[in-house]
């Protein structure tokens, strides 16, 4: 179906901050939904909490904002019942990789058809600026005020062990790019993560559009490149000084859904439900 | 001789099998026509330690197991330490002399001891240590003269998947102690089981069982657990289901996961559930919540464990309800059922599911270890009357008629209420399309409850948030919206308690009796409801008319019904198994009235008649 962005605006505007990062992220989203065509009806987009997960209420698609750290497990559900639909995610680095850190774990090794879009910002926006699990080992904040002292979690090895299926790395501050990872992340039949750079203007000085402009270079740039060599993905995951941008890492894999043993012809929710018969079952306990 | 009224235990090291020999001989006893009841004790290990089984026997239904034994099969020393003082007179302990050494244990007089060789019957005859069990039962079958071919059908089934050698080397099991006990004891045993011909045959199943096959038939097609101690098998029997019922089940990583996902596969359409204990609990309640704000429907069983933290891991308690009653922040509608028996567990359970689609919230189904793990004969469940209603879930069809209406009630009413007010306003009542041209999901109607559509659903697109939203699910937060959806939520659950049945005192034939009828009350839920009920007819034998009141509804709760009814009864007893009373508590908020005798218990052991009788007598009448 021939979509614009357009078909994906709402009347609500978001809230962000002017310059926030998430917009560009919002636009990206929008670009490659309708270059995909996917109706809006079809597409379930599923949030955390926190500035970057308001999305849901401005991306005209079916929505649910769930809460801090817990996006993943209703996103992968709504998939498994209903595998027809199109399921997005976006939260921020502090729900993805702070306190929903397990669930992302569990569903990268699980390879199940979903897309995951964490705008890394490397603080805490809606909470007013405390550090991150990706803020840099001695970044100040009111929660670190000498500096944090531990290491910064590195999403693109995290993905790596786990046994992502699909890695990619943008940068909210080129839209076209981003927009061709998302694309690519939801085209993918698996897991997809999509890590991005996305400055917040307001509290975090250090990792701005400025320091990212600087740094980031896309790895499709170097033909010799191989997405599909993991141990070339990993050597690129632990660049700090030059910041890669792209599809680091893409392997085809059985998805979870298509294993499910529960799973019909039909999706769950489409199964008629109205007398199901367990006569049979009853009569085993005789 | 005493016939088809007999309590049976076995006792040994856990890994021996002390729960299939359980089983086995609650199926026997079942397979011929008799009722038996099976309470399994176990610690929280995986081999070694003391487990047992007690098993009643009756002609009659039993829901309760007596801790007055009438056979002990013994498998180990431990089990006679434990558990000889709990034989009657005139009562029977088998046990294997070769290998128990019986010094120092005081055999109180009247108690027939039975010297069988188990070990060396199960290594010879039964190829194995393992088929000691086996030897016991048939042992035990022998000793009340009971048919035994019941017993060998069973194995013959339960091995089936085993093959051959496995099933033959069982028949030889049961057939030698049988044999053995024929031999040498004939006759000297005051019990008997005699099948009875001619009864409709009845199953043999747990309370996970039949919560289970409620979820089933209620066409739950999405499980997400994980495994918790008294809850797993319920994790278990979906799984084994999965195939023939399409039923999606996902061990998940934990209990934030498993609430979680329930709650996503609700929102997409398929009827979702969860099960746990209440440390899963515990960690499930913020979920709970979201239930609650985005009005997904979902069903929670907790099987309650005694607390505090891991407490007795293996053992039962109701300890959790005033938590279940407060679980997660902030005021929002839950409806929560309190299950006391088999069919409960069944119905209700059913009943849960409709409930949480018709009011789009969160229900909790709470059993106890006790009711989720024993074993009970009861006849199949009749699904005839149950019918499956989804409330306002919409299909395309009508979605567009209401779509349709609203276009010409805006093209009416020039653009309509809702568009100029924006949003945050209430709408139209007649309008359900949001200032998007989507889908008003959350319109405010009188009974609280809002038309419901699912993704995929051209047209039905709406937001789902945990913020507070507006009627299209859209955020605001302004006061008169924020007033306007909490009282939108609220009155759900006053359409709930109208459609709930209230409850009634019940005599101890179950027979409904009017209040004020009898000498006493008893105030009780969930489990404690068999015993209760069998110590009402041995309190009836000396005199003294008791009858029940047992509350299933928690919330919402029928104040009125149970206002009226306690006011006209003479005396009331409180029962729980918890230290705080918990439904006291419950009853004197929304009521008033204090109950303020009680019988407590906390021990993680379930309260047998007998307990209730006794300490009924000793309490001193205030």
């Amino acid at each position: 179906m021939t979509l614009t962005t357009k078909d994906f605006d709402t009347v609500a505007k978001p809230d962000w901050c002017p310059g926030c990062g998430d917009f560009g992220i919002q636009a990206s989203m929008k670009m490659a939904l309708a270059k995909l065509g996917i109706e809006p009806h079809k597409i379930a987009l599923v949030a955390g909490i926190g500035c970057s997960s308001k999305m849901p209420h401005w991306v005209d698609t079916y929505g649910l904002h769930t809460l801090h750290g817990r996006a993943v497990p209703p996103a992968a559900a709504i998939k498994l019942v209903n595998p027809k639909l199109t399921v997005l995610i976006n939260a921020g680095d502090g729900d993805a990789y702070g306190i929903g850190v397990g669930h992302l774990v569990h569903v990268m090794r699980r390879n199940i058809d979903l897309t995951y879009i964490v705008h890394n910002n490397m603080v805490y926006g809606l909470t007013k600026g405390q550090a991150t699990p990706t803020s840099a080992k001695g970044y100040k904040s009111p929660s670190t005020p000498f500096g944090a002292i531990e290491e910064p979690l590195n999403p693109i090895a995290l993905a790596l062990s786990m046994g992502a299926t699909f890695i990619a790395r943008g940068f909210a501050g080129d839209v076209q790019h981003l927009a061709m990872l998302i694309e690519e992340g939801v085209k993918h039949k698996g897991f997809a993560l999509i890590d991005v750079f996305q400055p917040c203007v307001t509290f975090n000085k250090i990792n701005t559009y400025p320091y990212f402009m600087q740094r980031v270079y896309k790895l499709e740039s170097d033909s010799s490149y191989d997405k599909t060599d993991f141990e070339m993905a990993m050597k690129k995951a632990w660049e700090t000084e030059k910041l890669p941008i792209g599809i680091f890492y893409q392997v085809s894999k059985q998805t979870y859904e298509e294993q499910e043993p529960g799973m019909a012809d039909i999706s769950a929710t489409e199964l008629d439900i109205s007398n199901v018969d367990i006569s049979k079952t009853m009569e085993k306990y005789i | 001789m005493q016939i088809n009224d007999l309590t049976w235990m076995i006792g040994g090291e856990a890994g021996f099998g002390i729960q299939s020999a359980g089983n086995f001989f609650a199926m026997a006893a079942s397979r011929g026509g008799l009722y038996a009841f099976g309470n399994p004790e176990y610690p929280s290990l995986i081999r070694g330690g003391h487990n047992s089984d007690c098993v009643r026997v009756s002609d009659k239904y039993v829901a309760i197991h007596k801790e007055r034994l009438d056979l002990l099969l013994a498998m180990n020393r431990e089990t006679l330490e434990l558990h000889l003082k709990e034989v009657v007179s005139g009562g029977g302990v088998i046990y294997d002399a070769e290998n128990i050494k019986m010094e120092g244990l005081n055999v109180p007089k009247g108690i027939k001891l039975f010297n069988v060789p188990l070990k060396k019957l199960a290594m010879e005859v039964g190829k194995g240590d393992i088929t000691r069990n086996t030897v016991g039962v048939g042992a035990s079958l022998g000793l009340v003269d009971y048919d035994i071919e019941i017993f060998y059908e069973i194995l013959r089934e339960a091995f089936a998947r085993k093959g051959e050698k496995v099933i033959n080397d069982n028949l030889a099991a049961a057939k030698a102690g049988y044999d053995f006990v024929r031999a040498n004891y004939m006759g000297r045993f005051d019990y008997a089981m005699k099948k009875i011909e001619g009864r409709p045959p009845k199953m043999v199943l747990t309370g996970n069982d039949a919560i289970s096959l409620g979820a089933i038939k209620a066409g739950c097609k999405f499980v997400a657990e994980y495994p918790m101690t008294p809850s797993s098998s319920i994790l278990h029997i979906m799984a084994s289901h999965a195939k023939d019922f399409n039923i999606i089940v996902k061990h998940t990583e934990d209990e934030i996961a498993a609430m979680n996902m329930a709650i996503g596969a609700g929102w997409a359409g398929a009827r979702a559930m969860t099960a746990t204990s209440g440390g899963g609990y515990s960690l499930m309640v913020e979920a709970l919540g979201m239930a609650g704000m985005c009005e997904i429907p979902v069903v929670c069983v907790e099987v309650q464990r005694p607390g505090p933290s891991t407490g007795l891991p293996t053992r039962t308690e109701q300890g959790d309800l005033q938590f279940i009653l407060h679980s997660s922040q902030g005021e929002f509608p839950r409806i929560v059922i309190a299950v006391g028996d088999y069919n409960e567990c069944f119905y209700k359970t059913f009943e849960a599911f409709n409930l949480a689609e018709k009011y789009q919230l969160p229900v909790i189904v709470v059993s106890d270890k006790h009711l989720s793990e024993s074993i009970q004969t009861v006849e199949p469940f009749d699904t005839k009357g149950l019918k499956i209603d989804r409330g306002k879930l919409l299909s395309q069809e009508q979605l567009e008629h209401l779509l349709a209406k609203s276009r010409e009630f805006l093209e009416a009413h020039e653009g309509g209420t809702m568009v100029q007010k924006g949003f945050g306003g209430q709408s139209a009542q007649e309008n359900y399309i949001s200032p998007d041209g989507n889908f008003l999901r959350y319109k405010v109607t009188d009974d609280g409850v809002s038309p419901r559509t699912i993704p995929g659903m051209p047209g039905g697109i709406h937001r789902a948030s945990t913020d507070e939203h507006d009627e299209s699910g859209d955020l605001t937060e302004t006061e008169e919206n924020r007033n306007m959806m909490m009282e939108k939520r609220a009155r759900k659950l006053n359409a709930v308690l109208k459609e709930l049945p209230p409850p009634a005192l019940i005599d101890y034939e179950r027979k409904q009796v009017k209040p004020g009828a009898s000498d006493v009350t008893f105030v009780t839920w969930g489990s404690p409801k068999e015993a209760v009920l069998e110590a009402m007819r041995m309190l009836e034998a000396e005199g003294v008319k008791a009858d029940l009141l047992q509350i299933v509804y928690m919330i919402p709760f029928h104040a009125k019904e149970v206002t009226e009814i306690l006011g006209k009864c003479k005396r009331l007893v409180g029962v729980e198994q918890n230290g705080e009373a918990q439904l006291c508590a419950l009853i004197r908020e929304k009521t008033g009235f204090l109950i303020q005798e009680k019988i407590l218990k906390y021990s993680g052991r379930q309260l047998t008649a007998h307990e209730i009788f006794d300490k009924f007598k000793a309490l001193k009448t205030i």
